[in-house]
């Protein structure tokens, strides 16, 4: 089956305690969201290194959504403290380089707040829309 | 070579529905490395598993996947069936294809197309799995009670029976929590102090339970199987061990001012006190913020009047460590503030009351001794109107209250109303209700027996206001079947108040890094299939710190929270995540970074002999992982500057082939 490239094309990471549960969440009460987004398990919000995002960014990822616990709420008590941070300095970073800084969104999102999570989504895809395409750092030779 | 076998799961009609299965099964049958992919029914079931296992055996697959619902769901049921057919069990990883996709997508077409590419990562990331053994840990072989309310002391006396040894934790000078104050329960109306009280006793003689009255946990560490509690016993400034309860001292002493917490303020105590007669343990307490003695050192007459010595003003705060496999939080729930609802004149008139404080007053321990007595003068109302879902259900916008039903509110306002009734047949009752809810044994029968039997005025509608004037309460009313507004001159007014979690629960949950949901009640691991586990390994959920409940929930909830306790306690060894941290010992130059960012001090450093080119042998210092203690966070693979931490099954390789794969 030939698949058509989806645009904008959305790349998700979600803790597994608390996003990756409210997007099944969103899921068990049948809050729809567009299929642009993707989601990637990761075990905290913290386990996202930076050089997932860009290269999210470099194999043509239009949008890239980080999903956490609430502050104070981690799993792992610290981690999205951390993700916080990093997240800043990267993000602050690729709208240096060009990538517009709405493309880029850290959400802290519960396991009970699946209506939260369709919300950001559609709001999230919304507005990497509105951007266009993402060629800024899209490595056309990663492309076959 | 790999060889990867892909399972496609209809779920019935869940994913078949929405997503061509079939055509999914095609598609993904053409990615490298699958040499299997089939589809299936119902792939959790046991033929469906068997497929699974035929298949790992009979083409000797090294890696599976399964496009099914939530890994949070199923990925142990698969994990298994791929160890009982001689694969390791982390060699197997989900899409998730129906809580992320089927459920939320409604085109056929690209949500067909949305599953092959998540079958397409899961894929590309299961082929780069490494097989791993989980390791073992010892299990400390005592529970944690936080909380000694019913909850709490259920879930203890449970423990205990299976012959594990058990400690409670309470914040307050006794154990009995809320249900402690209730003058009956519904609805059989038996006394709620002739069912608890036993119980309360009970788990004191219990010599497998310890009771930290006064107390609270301050720190917790370690993990499943290996918690270690910090608890801080507060200074009650009366020994123990020496004080025989035998009243004296809070009948003597000179302060006697101070408003009494267990009957919520309507009287009042010394400052000196034992909570209420049958307080468990039944020791006196010394309230330090009103005590003269403790205040100014001017009086010590408890001191002088203590036959048995017991009265020590130079008690301190003692901090306990203590070892345990599982902890459970039964933490319970209050009241809400009733600061916001200023339409129904709680805060300018005593005889506006919270349920709460009419149990109390009809408690023949409480401050009337049993008879209904208005709080402003001590007359006899003749006109009581009981307003409910007051914060209950409460729309979001409105800012105040809860969203949620509180659950006990209807039940226990219907036993108000019909005890009143009976107590004092010339009284005229009135409920106001939105709606009605008993369901539940007897509920209903219990509920119609109010309003057939013994006439209490059920109204359904809200009341807009109550504006105290004179000696009368007016309460405006809408009553919505008749359609008409209604003014009542009441004489009581009593407030069925939500019901919220403890104060202490949110600080707890962080301690124990459990989840909480928005209303700060503890989330369970499933909402349906582990309702009194938390998501966080060894920590269990009794009570209303989970969700509004009533007594005979809250029992049952115990007694399941006691058994995963004792299924805990019963192993000698559990398995351990082998989903942990690992460092490059050739790339890692002992920063100590990683060390700094981990929030369970799993790293350490350690000096490593290593043979160099020219034969010569440098010693360097290396990080170095405690499997036991990671918990597989992936905080240090970020933060490592040269790339030397890796966390096995979320390896940087996987991620990036996974990201390759959705943005292919």
């Amino acid at each position: 089956m030939q698949i058509e490239e989806k645009k904008p094309l959305i790349a998700a990471f979600c803790c597994n305690w608390c996003s990756y549960a409210g997007a099944d969440l969103a899921g068990n009460n049948r809050q729809s969201y567009p299929d642009n987004v993707k989601i990637i398990r990761v075990p905290c919000s913290c386990r996202v290194d930076p050089t997932f995002v860009l290269r999210a960014f470099q194999r043509g990822a239009d949008g890239v959504l980080i999903c956490g616990c609430h502050p104070g709420d981690c799993h792992y008590t610290t981690g999205n403290y951390y993700t916080r941070r990093r997240m800043t300095l990267l993000f602050s970073m690729l709208e240096y380089l060009g990538i517009e800084k709405e493309r880029t969104r850290v959400e802290w999102v519960s396991a009970a707040e699946g209506a939260k999570f369709a919300q950001t989504v559609n709001e999230f895809t919304a507005t990497v829309a509105a951007l266009g395409e993402n060629r800024r750092l899209e490595d056309l030779r990663c492309k076959e | 070579m790999q060889k990867i076998g892909v399972f496609v799961c209809h779920c019935g009609t869940n994913i078949a529905a929405t997503v061509d299965v079939s055509a999914v099964a095609a598609a993904l049958s053409a990615e490298p490395g699958v040499v299997f992919a089939r589809e299936y029914q119902y792939m959790c079931s046991a033929s469906g598993q068997d497929l699974i296992k035929d298949a790992i055996k009979e083409k000797e697959l090294t890696g599976v996947v399964i496009c099914s619902c939530s890994p949070r769901m199923h990925e142990a049921t698969f994990r298994k069936a791929a160890a009982s057919a001689g694969l390791n069990p982390y060699m197997v990883e989900i899409a998730n294809i129906r809580e992320q996709c089927s459920w939320v997508h409604k085109d056929k077409q690209s949500a067909t197309e949305k599953a092959i590419i998540l079958g397409r990562a899961a894929i590309a990331k299961v082929a780069l799995n490494t097989p791993l053994k989980p390791g073992e840990i010892p299990v400390t072989k005592r529970a944690l009670v936080i909380g000694g309310g019913i909850a709490g002391i259920q879930t203890a006396l449970d423990i205990a029976d299976a012959g594990f040894e058990v400690d409670i934790v309470e914040k307050k000078p006794t154990i009995g929590g809320k249900m402690a104050q209730l003058d009956k329960t519904f609805p059989t109306l038996d006394c709620a102090a002739c069912i608890l009280t036993p119980k309360m006793v009970e788990a004191s003689q219990n010599e497998k339970i310890r009771i930290y009255s006064y107390s609270q946990v301050e720190a917790v560490g370690g993990f499943v199987g290996n918690f270690t509690v910090k608890i801080r016993k507060k200074a009650r400034y009366v020994d123990e061990t020496k004080c025989t309860g035998c009243g004296l001292c809070t009948e003597k002493c000179p302060v006697k001012n101070v408003p009494n917490e267990f009957n919520l303020g309507m009287n009042e105590r010394h400052a000196v006190y034992i909570p209420f007669a049958q307080a468990v343990p039944k020791v006196a307490v010394i309230d330090a913020d009103c005590c003269r003695m403790l205040k100014d050192g001017k009086c010590g007459l408890c001191s002088k009047l203590c036959g048995a010595g017991a009265i020590d003003y130079k008690q301190e705060d003692e901090i306990i460590e203590n070892k345990y496999g599982a902890i459970v939080a039964a933490t319970g729930y209050e009241p809400i503030s009733l600061d916001k609802f200023d339409e129904f004149a709680y805060s300018k008139s005593k005889d506006v009351i919270t349920s709460l404080q009419f149990e109390r007053l009809m408690n023949a321990a409480g401050p009337t001794g049993g008879v209904l007595l208005r709080p402003s003068d001590n007359k006899h109302p003749k006109t009581i109107v009981f307003v409910q879902c007051v914060g209950s259900r409460c729309e979001a916008h409105a800012k105040k209250g809860k969203e949620y039903c509180s659950k006990i509110c209807c039940m226990y306002t219907a036993k108000h109303a019909m005890l009143t009734r009976e107590k004092y047949p010339d009284t005229d009752v009135y409920v106001f209700y939105i709606d009605v809810r008993t369901p539940g044994k007897n509920f209903d029968e219990f509920y119609r027996r109010a309003a057939e039997e013994y006439g209490v005025h059920y109204v359904k509608g809200m009341v807009g206001k109550i504006c105290a004037e004179g000696d009368k309460l007016k309460v405006q009313a809408s009553d919505l079947i008749a359609d008409k507004q209604l003014h009542i001159d009441a004489d009581l007014v009593v407030l069925a108040a939500a019901i919220e979690p403890d104060k202490s629960a949110r600080p707890l949950a962080t301690l124990l890094t459990a989840s909480m949901d928005t209303n700060d009640f503890f989330t369970e691991a499933h909402p349906k299939l582990r309702p009194v586990e938390s998501p966080t390994a060894g920590v269990f959920l009794s009570g209303c710190c989970q969700g509004p409940k009533d007594i005979p929930e809250t029992v049952a909830q115990a007694g399941a929270a006691a058994s995963k306790v004792i299924g805990l306690l019963c192993k000698d060894k559990l398995t351990a995540n082998p989903c942990v941290a690992h460092a490059d010992e050739l790339m890692c130059n002992g920063c100590s970074t990683c060390e700094n960012v981990c929030p369970y001090h799993a790293i350490t450093y350690i000096d490593k002999e290593f043979k160099m080119p020219d034969r010569t042998v440098k010693v360097r210092r290396v990080a170095q992982v405690n499997p036991a203690v990671c918990q597989g966070c992936g905080a240090c693979t970020v933060a490592c500057p040269s790339k030397a931490m890796d966390l096995y099954g979320f390896s940087g390789k996987q991620i990036y082939a996974e990201v390759d794969a959705i943005c292919r």
